[in-house]
């Protein structure tokens, strides 16, 4: 195993730690046998494996990408782990107190107490460590409303019908490389299924957490809201500080039919790397939600504060008629960091509605693109979108870009577009300071202030942990 | 509690204070009137500890030097401006910079911050003491409020942060009669023996509120007259053309 640098300069990053866990691990490398390992191991049905396998057929015609605007060195698949587990977890506990303690003690240091707090709080947490779920809460509360939550390998073994009909049915099998990689080795992730004409009675939420060293994490969360039925999603992120460039490559997939709401909210926090630019989480992920029944509504919400390299755009295909997708979006890059996020909506359905709302702030060297796809076929009359893209730079060093694609097939719908790049103002600095904020709080409040609209969008105990965050990604960057 | 000796500031090679002298007492109200472009903001902005000025001179603030001290570190130390041009802070509401900043300034100085309660009561007071209405205070720090609002929302801050000198830019400019009459009551119910106001001025109107103990001409960056409340009158007369 690699040493592990837990850079003690670097101490920003308050989820630096290393849980020391005994590992069980996928043979190293990208092959068929690592991907029968990983489903044996599962203990999955034939069809899960096939499934994987064919999307690793896929994998080898397609290529990696590089369109975006960060660049980073070639990744070599055959030098990784594609499976790691916390070896308690291969035969699964029943309960909580079945849980390795230095598990249970990681979520303390996350601030994710799973027993008592987050029950106070009324959050069920599936959570994932390293490679498979580790356990979840409140699952008797939910199960009474017929309300599935669970891994989605428990999904695998239990609701194979569910996970037939919908796994895949957003993002398909071949869509692209990143995302097919993770068809092919997706380890664990969340499965969620809402019955019709039910509101989930609490919010429901995942961490992920990346602790073994040389390991790719590969989720794979899966929602359904079926008819008028809603649900709010919580997924937080951290990992341990690393010299080394860990990656990260989910998949989430959202269906909501008919007159069902589906709210997705990420806090992203994984390693961002060191303040020269050694290390952290290279977050390559894709998200895409299906609004297919009529009146439906997708609402992504995210803030990325982490990562050495992000590069993501949370979707919506508006396919019911008078369906809903918005996207509210904080992305802050400091030190060496890249982000190159946005959204794509994609409006199919008559009288289908998106809103765009992209915060970009950009600190030290780092740099921030907003890139965002809004596309009205033919059909979609009546359709409309508003975009609003704001940057905020914080230094001469720091960049901010905004591509917007827009697309409008027909002469009833309209797009609209809004974009301010602003620095950060010394005048707004001085007058906060003469009222004896330091320089910190000073840049706290005003970034906060200039989040407002996404910031608002997260449930409450969220919202406040959005806020330090903020902060502490911040930190040190002016003055 | 000020002493100000041969004060000279420059700013991107402008050398605008050239040597200024002036004491304050606690308890006294001083009143600084003179052209434009005299440097009366820069005065005001080189005693809060503006960055980017080289300064010259000594300024002693209760005996102690400023030079050392950040502009936060002043403000926790009881120096509050009034500014000519007030900030807005889209996003950030004025209840919660209000009590940032009330909480900022407690904490330096080893009080106990106020809880959410505490302190609304305490802004509602202060607020309707000026005729201020609550819901202003909801909204975003200084955006879209008019020029008067901004002057009476500065004034309001001053009564809540409570500081030793206040210092006021040109806060009476662009107030119409009601507004200069609310914002000169607000000055005379914080002045006690204590504190001390230097006040930055074009017009003898509000001095005719705020009684002023000593009237400064400031004039090509020094203080080229000294006098009482009379002087204000005079100059109100005369300009300044017969002084500089
Ligand atoms: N940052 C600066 N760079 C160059 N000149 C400045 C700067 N700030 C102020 N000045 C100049 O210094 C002079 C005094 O300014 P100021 O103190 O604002 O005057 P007052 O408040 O008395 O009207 C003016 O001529 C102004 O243009
Ligand atoms: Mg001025």
């Amino acid at each position: 195993m690699k040493t592990e640098n837990l850079n003690k300069n670097n101490k920003d990053y308050k989820y630096g730690f290393t849980t020391d866990v005994e590992n069980i691990r996928s043979p190293k490398g990208l092959s068929e046998e690592t991907i029968r390992f990983i489903s044996n191991i599962k203990k999955e049905p034939k069809w899960m494996l096939e499934w994987r396998l064919k999307a690793f057929k896929r994998l080898k015609v397609l290529k990696e990408p590089d369109w975006q605007k960060p660049k980073y060195p070639k990744i070599n698949y055959q030098n990784l782990y594609y499976y790691s587990a916390p070896k308690s977890a291969s035969e699964k506990p029943k309960s909580l107190d079945e849980i390795d303690p230095k598990i249970l003690e990681t979520y303390k240091k996350l601030g994710i107490p799973l027993v008592e707090q987050k029950r106070l709080n009324g959050i069920a947490v599936d959570a994932v460590f390293d490679s498979v779920s580790v356990a979840t809460t409140f699952k008797d509360e939910l199960t009474k409303k017929g309300i599935i939550f669970c891994s989605i390998s428990e999904a695998i073994q239990n609701h194979p019908e569910l996970v037939k009909k919908y796994l895949g049915s957003v993002i398909p099998l071949s869509d692209h490389y990143f995302a097919t990689l993770n068809s092919a080795v997706f380890t664990d992730g969340s499965f969620v299924y809402i019955p019709p004409n039910t509101k989930c009675p609490m919010e429901l939420s995942t961490y992920f957490r990346i602790n073994a060293s040389e390991t790719g994490q590969f989720e794979r969360t899966l929602i359904i809201a079926d008819k008028g039925s809603y649900v709010s999603y919580l997924e937080g992120c951290t990992a341990p500080m690393r010299d080394e460039n860990q990656l990260h490559a989910a998949n989430v997939e959202l269906i909501a039919l008919d007159d069902a709401e589906i709210k997705y909210s990420t806090v992203q926090n994984w390693y961002p790397g060191d303040e020269k630019g050694i290390g952290g989480i290279y977050n390559f992920v894709t998200k895409r939600g299906a609004c297919k029944g009529k009146n439906s509504k997708i609402s992504w919400t995210q803030v990325e504060t982490g990562s050495a390299i992000t590069w993501k755009y949370p979707s919506c295909i508006l396919q019911g008629d008078n369906s809903v997708g918005e996207f509210y979006s904080i992305a802050i890059t400091n030190n060496f960091q890249k982000a190159d996020t946005g959204t794509k909506m994609i409006h199919l359905g008559k009288n289908t509605k998106s809103k765009i709302i992209s915060k970009g702030i950009s600190a030290g060297n780092a740099d921030n693109m907003y890139r965002g796809l809004v596309e009205i076929k033919n059909k979609a009359i009546n359709s409309r979108n508003y975009t609003q893209c704001d940057s905020l730079l914080m230094g001469n060093k720091c960049g901010a870009h905004t591509i917007p694609y827009i697309k409008n097939n027909n002469a009833s719908s309209t797009i609209e577009h809004e974009a301010t790049t602003t620095k950060i103002n010394e005048e707004q600095l001085y007058y906060c300071n003469q009222r004896g904020l330091d320089q910190e709080e000073a840049v706290s409040l005003i970034v906060n202030g200039f989040c407002k609209e996404v910031l608002q969008q997260l449930p409450m105990e969220f919202a406040v942990e959005a806020q330090k965050l903020v902060a502490i990604s911040l930190e040190g960057s002016v003055g | 509690m000020l002493n100000i000796k041969n004060l000279e500031a420059t700013i991107d090679n402008k050398h605008i204070l050239k040597g200024l002298n002036l004491d304050i007492k606690p308890g006294e109200v001083h009143a600084i009137m003179g052209p434009n472009g005299s440097g009366k903001s820069t005065l005001a902005n080189v005693l809060s500890g503006k960055n980017g000025y080289e300064i010259k001179g000594d300024i002693k603030y209760n005996g102690e030097s400023l030079s050392e001290l950040s502009t936060e570190e002043r403000a926790q130390k009881g120096i509050f401006l009034a500014f000519q041009y007030p900030l807005e802070i889209p996003g950030v509401n004025t209840n919660t910079f209000l009590r940032t900043s009330l909480n900022s300034i407690k904490k330096a100085r080893g009080q106990k911050e106020l809880d959410t309660l505490t302190f609304l009561k305490l802004v509602k007071e202060k607020a309707s003491e000026l005729g201020i209405n609550e819901k202003f205070l909801s909204r975003q720090l200084n955006v879209g409020f008019s020029g008067g609002e901004k002057k009476k929302n500065e004034i309001l801050q001053m009564k809540i942060l409570q500081p030793k000198l206040s210092i006021l830019d040109e806060t009476d400019s662009g107030l119409d009669i009601d507004a200069l009459r609310i914002v000169a009551d607000g000055v005379n119910s914080y002045k006690n023996k204590e504190n001390a106001f230097l006040i930055i001025t074009h017009y003898q109107r509000l001095l005719d509120y705020i009684k002023p103990d000593f009237v400064h001409v400031l004039s090509n960056g020094k203080i080229m007259k000294t006098g009482d409340a009379e002087l204000g009158i005079q100059l109100e007369k005369t300009g300044y053309s017969n002084i500089v």
